[in-house]
């Protein structure tokens, strides 16, 4: 306690001296403050990556290289998962629509369960864990061989050179790889539904018709487009910021995938809760 | 030591004037002193941590100072923004300790990245300076090596196009960051002698970073040691030699590459 506390109250109750009441705080709010702290980092990170996105000089090689990277690179793997994906949820669909005999809403569950949450979710974990963590070790270990420094020498600034292509690039491609999501993922309802269960197709097709908005489309690319700022972020976050070793780029792609990860889906529920007051008549 | 400062000076080409810089709590420059000799290969020794690469990056204007000149040509390049800043860094070239190759791009595309991203020139043009450059340097007899990626040249090689790319842009300054460190004692040789031919075929200034004793003393024009963010000796090698400080003495006398009290 110190010298200078205030005279105790009559009340009786203990007494925190400021210091005290500051190293509680700390323990308290210290962790807090440390993401807001991080959080703000991801941000600037993003303004000044749009800033320098309207300055000279335009590397439109570097912005291809990055699509081709980010889009034509995962196609087979958004393809393969976005497949499965529409068959799962078929047959998952199907099993439940027996029960009242309503199998024929299976077009219904799959269009709206992928355009809404599967397409662009699925899409942002597959890219990051494909993308976002090269991006996060290409960047961590230009860092430590000095190649980020040697940038700077001529005059280049890094975040122009390397941050404002994959931003760019993962929010242009990721809606893109969505919509192909969507697509395979509905040959694979279909080979599930018509195929496989010879549910007939024309009533399959009338009630995805019916049901399944091109507004579910638009909040399922609204997400794919933050999520794809959100993966380009924590990715080139954590690859610029690697101090020290070899070790210490492994350790920067780890924590790439995993923040990217889990702030797809934090965000995915905040869009939700967000898109549900804008287009109030979709929310379930 | 000159305090013409302000104007270009026919001697000294980089002065610096007491220089400091912190980070954080952490005193890294204390006011450092140090002139570097025009077209001469001038030498900064130390140990590790003692703020050496923090000096080099004050030069080329990466690091801002807390306090301190540094004056190239005449002119005080503290403070200035960053388009004057790049005006400046073109004076210099820069060989990283590992070369620092950028990855994605092939051997001609790395040495021309100065050219194409500082100036508009057409592509034979660069093409030919960039060949030039291999064959002074010796590249030229490894086939297609322009179209070799850093990962597929050997270490040695690796540092002549790091060395390549500092020179294409025909710098006056030539920046060595500890040029020798990992090397074998042949290899070694062979980058003072790169080192020592470079700045008689491009009539550059050197400044280089090292803590190689032998090197030192073999191609240095000049030599200053830092310690503990000043500078506490500096002059021709057989100067030094010839009134060694206590704490130089202690730094050299190990590597056994030289022996003080007689000039050499």
């Amino acid at each position: 306690m110190s010298d200078t506390a205030p005279t105790q109250p009559s009340s009786g109750a203990q007494e925190f001296s400021p210091a005290q009441v500051g190293r509680l705080a700390g323990r308290f709010f210290g962790p807090l403050l440390g993401a807001v702290a991080i959080f703000g980092q991801h941000m600037l990170l993003l303004v000044r990556a749009f800033t320098w996105l309207f300055r000279r000089p335009f590397r439109m090689r570097l912005y291809l290289e990055q699509m081709e990277f980010i889009g034509v690179g995962s196609l087979p793997i958004i393809m393969l998962v976005g497949f499965f994906s529409g068959a799962v949820t078929a047959l998952q669909g199907i099993t439940a629509l027996a029960m009242f005999d309503q199998q024929r809403w299976v077009g219904y569950a799959v269009g709206v369960s992928l355009a809404r949450e599967l397409a662009p979710v699925f899409t942002a974990l597959m890219i990051t864990a494909r993308a976002g963590s090269a991006m996060a070790t290409e960047l961590g270990s230009m860092r430590i061989t000095e190649q980020i420094d040697a940038l700077t020498t001529f005059a280049v600034n890094p975040v122009h050179y390397l941050v404002t292509p994959r931003v760019v690039a993962s929010i242009l491609m990721l809606p893109v790889m969505t919509m192909v999501f969507n697509v395979v993922g509905l040959l694979g309802g279909y080979v599930i539904s018509i195929l496989v269960y010879q549910i007939d197709l024309g009533q399959v097709l009338e009630l995805f018709r019916h049901w399944v908005d091109p507004v579910d489309y638009v909040q399922g690319l609204i997400k794919a487009v933050i999520f794809g700022i959100a993966m380009a972020l924590a990715a080139c976050y954590q690859g610029f910021n690697v101090r020290g070793g070899a070790k210490e780029v492994g350790r920067a792609t780890t924590a790439a995938v995993v923040s990217s990860s889990v702030s797809v889906l934090i965000l995915d529920y905040f869009l939700i809760e967000i898109m549900n007051v804008i287009w109030p008549s979709h929310g379930m | 030591m000159t305090n013409g400062i302000g104007t270009r000076d026919e001697r000294w080409q980089i002065q610096i004037r007491g220089l400091c810089k912190s980070f954080g709590a952490q005193q890294v420059l204390r006011g450092v002193d140090l002139d570097f000799e025009r077209g001469k290969t001038n030498i900064v020794i130390g140990g590790s941590g003692q703020g050496k690469s923090v000096l080099m990056k004050h030069l080329m204007g990466l690091l801002q100072p807390d306090s301190g000149h540094i004056y190239v040509d005449g002119e005080d390049i503290v403070g200035l923004d960053e388009v004057a800043i790049a005006k400046v860094q073109r004076k210099f070239g820069m060989v990283f300790q590992y070369a620092a190759l950028f990855d994605s791009l092939n051997v001609v595309e790395n040495i021309a990245f100065p050219l194409i991203e500082r100036y508009r020139l057409p592509k034979s043009e660069i093409l030919e300076r960039v060949r030039d450059l291999l064959r002074r340097l010796d590249l030229d007899n490894v086939p297609g090596v322009e179209e070799k990626f850093p990962a597929e040249l050997s270490g040695g090689m690796r540092k002549r196009v790091g060395l390549a790319r500092a020179l294409v842009d025909r710098p006056q300054i030539l920046l060595y960051d500890e040029p020798t460190t990992g090397l074998d004692p042949i290899a070694t040789k062979n980058v003072d002698e790169m080192i020592r031919r470079t700045a008689d075929d491009f009539g550059v200034t050197s400044v280089v970073i090292s803590h190689d004793m032998a090197s030192t003393f073999r191609i240095g024009d000049r030599v200053a040691m830092l310690y503990d963010g000043t500078i506490i000796a500096c002059g021709t090698p057989a100067e030094l030699l010839a009134a060694p400080d206590p704490r130089l003495r202690e730094f050299v006398e190990p590597s056994g590459a030289v022996k003080f009290g007689v000039s050499s």
